[in-house]
């Protein structure tokens, strides 16, 4: 599968935050558009969790959509008509960046021999494939949920790099809450026999009924209870009466389970244990001294800091915090609080107040930096 | 300038009142028009904090940094005199707490310019003594429950309120719906009676 993504291959080992190395880095990653002339018009797009590069266009894996087309594509918020749009795979992905399914010498998945990363490792990946490209400064580095704790470290680790940054959805540190909704995740993962100590690959099998447990109580965090009682309330599914035993009989597990198979389909089991480690790891403000005003205090640009009232995975408060943070610095930061009731996946929805400000702030924003199109 | 001359007066009051090249924070932006125009006019240096969601993403989409929050309660969040000049332009009487705003403005900021409508207006005053009905007018639309504005005051109440708070006075500029009269040193029997809104222009001591 490797095969059919682009991929960046760095000559140097790469050091990792925890002190080891990956001997051979590679990135996939895809672009849209056209880098300009004067190589000012590129943004970069973080992805979520289990998100992947294939932002617009069809995803190859899934033969579906890419997990932001409505917002990234020609004539839309994000112009690729206007912008070279750029996108990779987080390192410890396993949509073809260097990851736990990358193989040994016996072609078995290195697995969990693969060195713990942080969300700190992904960015320093990414400005690896940046500087690839050719492009000494981003116009602008978005994304959301974990894809906004990279522009975080993006501000943080390479402030000169970016005229822009848009955190969506996003915390400066991971709460004990989340960390907690993570543990539940991997011990689903790691209490699967088919885990096999991590070595699955080797052994022939694959942690579907963990994962899948992982994925479902990760979906729940992800929508609010209003959006779910919405969308479901206690709806019986295909049946007029509770059956008295445990099948599905209500709509909301029937979909919690087609979430949970659907997703084992696409996404690997040590994957998702690496990156969610990667998360619980994050917290910004412990490399400057506990003082979240130095990590912002070199980025000389703009940013626009986005949530979502509804959201209580990354709430509101978490974004309030970047925010003081960014003006004690002095960045000139707008913030977002769009009030709707689809909890923390509204970012990936169609939230009109959102998108017009996203759109009004890139728009405003290459006015400002002089950005032409290509 | 004209334009807005003729069509906010009090605008024209605040502006006027805005140093070159000055660092302002506009409490209650709205959609950012007057910031865009403190920007055009004074190359001010300006930010914006505004309660509703909209009212951030059109600002923003000017190309200003607004901060969506509740004047109430977030201005908290700016660190100490970070601001040559704080705004409240027809702000103050919807807020909870007007002297808590006050405080805050003071720290956060040197000088201060606020519009208020002003409760002794001679029409209000009419209104209310004739019809014995809190008014409905042009300028005060709604009905008393449905108003925002639940802390109305006289241009003379707010003079007391900032004399209060360790303002002094600069000025003191009676506007109407169509014009600007002259400014003042501060709230005299004329103004109380024939400003619609006064714009203060204040110092902290």
């Amino acid at each position: 599968m490797t095969n059919e993504h682009r991929i960046f291959q760095s000559s140097e080992v790469f050091k990792l935050e925890g002190g080891s190395e990956i001997p051979t880095l590679h990135v996939a990653y895809e672009t849209w558009g056209k880098l300009n002339d004067a190589k000012n018009n590129a943004i970069l797009i973080c992805h979520a969790l289990t998100g992947d590069q294939y932002v617009t266009g069809t995803n190859p894996v899934t033969k579906r959509n890419g997990w932001w087309s409505d917002v990234v594509g020609k004539g839309k918020l994000i112009d690729t008509d206007k912008y070279f749009v750029i996108c990779s795979n987080v390192i410890g992905g396993c949509m073809g960046s260097s990851g736990p399914t990358d193989l040994d010498a016996d072609n078995n998945q290195i697995a969990i021999d693969f060195p713990i990363i942080t969300i700190g490792d992904m960015v320093h990946a990414q400005y690896l494939l940046v500087q690839s490209l050719g492009i000494e400064k981003l116009f602008a580095v978005i994304g959301g949920s974990m894809g906004g704790m990279q522009v975080l470290r993006w501000i943080a680790d390479y402030p000169d790099m970016l005229n822009c940054a848009v955190p969506i959805a996003t915390a400066a540190r991971h709460s004990a809450q989340n960390i907690a909704f993570h543990e539940v995740g991997r011990q689903a993962i790691m209490a699967d026999p088919e885990w096999k100590d991590g070595h699955y690959n080797k052994n022939g099998t694959f942690p579907s009924k963990g994962l899948s447990v992982a994925r479902m109580a990760a979906h729940i965090t992800y929508m609010s209870d209003v959006a779910l009682h919405r969308k479901f309330g206690r709806n019986l599914q295909n049946r007029d009466a509770v059956t008295f035993g445990f099948d599905a009989d209500f709509q909301i597990e029937s979909y919690l389970r087609h979430q949970g198979t659907s997703f084992v389909d696409r996404f690997d089991a040590n994957s998702y244990l690496y990156i969610t480690r990667a998360m619980d790891y994050f917290d910004l403000a412990s490399g400057f001294d506990n003082n979240l005003i130095k990590a912002f205090d070199k980025f000389k640009g703009r940013a626009c800091v986005v949530s979502f009232s509804s959201d209580w995975h990354y709430p509101p408060s978490e974004s309030r915090t970047i925010v003081r943070a960014m003006m004690g610095a002095g960045v000139k930061v707008s913030a977002l609080e769009v009030e709707t009731d689809k909890g923390h996946d509204a970012f990936l929805l169609d939230e009109p107040i959102f998108h017009r400000a996203l759109g009004g702030f890139i728009d405003s924003s290459a006015r400002i930096f002089g950005i032409e199109g290509n | 300038m004209l334009m807005t001359l003729k069509t906010r007066p009090d605008f024209d009051a605040i502006i006027e009142n805005v140093p070159q090249g000055a660092k302002v924070l506009d409490v209650g932006c709205g959609d950012g028009e007057l910031l865009e125009l403190l920007q055009t006019h004074k190359n001010a240096d300006v930010r914006g904090l505004e309660i509703s969601d909209e009212g951030v993403a059109s600002a923003v989409a000017r190309g200003l940094s607004v901060i969506q929050g509740d004047a109430d309660k977030d201005l908290g969040i700016f660190p100490a005199d970070t601001f040559d000049m704080v705004i409240l332009s027809n702000t103050i009487q919807a807020t909870k707490r007007p002297k808590d705003i006050l405080e805050q403005i003071k720290r956060i900021g040197n000088r201060a310019i606020v519009s208020v409508p002003n409760f002794a207006y001679w029409k209000v005053r009419s209104y209310l003594f004739i019809k014995g009905e809190m008014p409905v007018t042009k300028e005060l639309p709604d009905t008393w429950y449905d108003s925002k504005n639940i802390h109305f005051c006289t241009a003379r109440d707010f003079e007391k309120l900032a004399l209060e708070c360790g303002f002094k006075i600069i000025s003191v500029t009676p506007t109407t719906n169509d014009r600007k009269g002259q400014k003042k040193p501060h709230v005299d029997f004329f103004v109380n009676l024939f400003a619609q809104k006064v714009v203060f222009a204040l110092e902290k001591l």
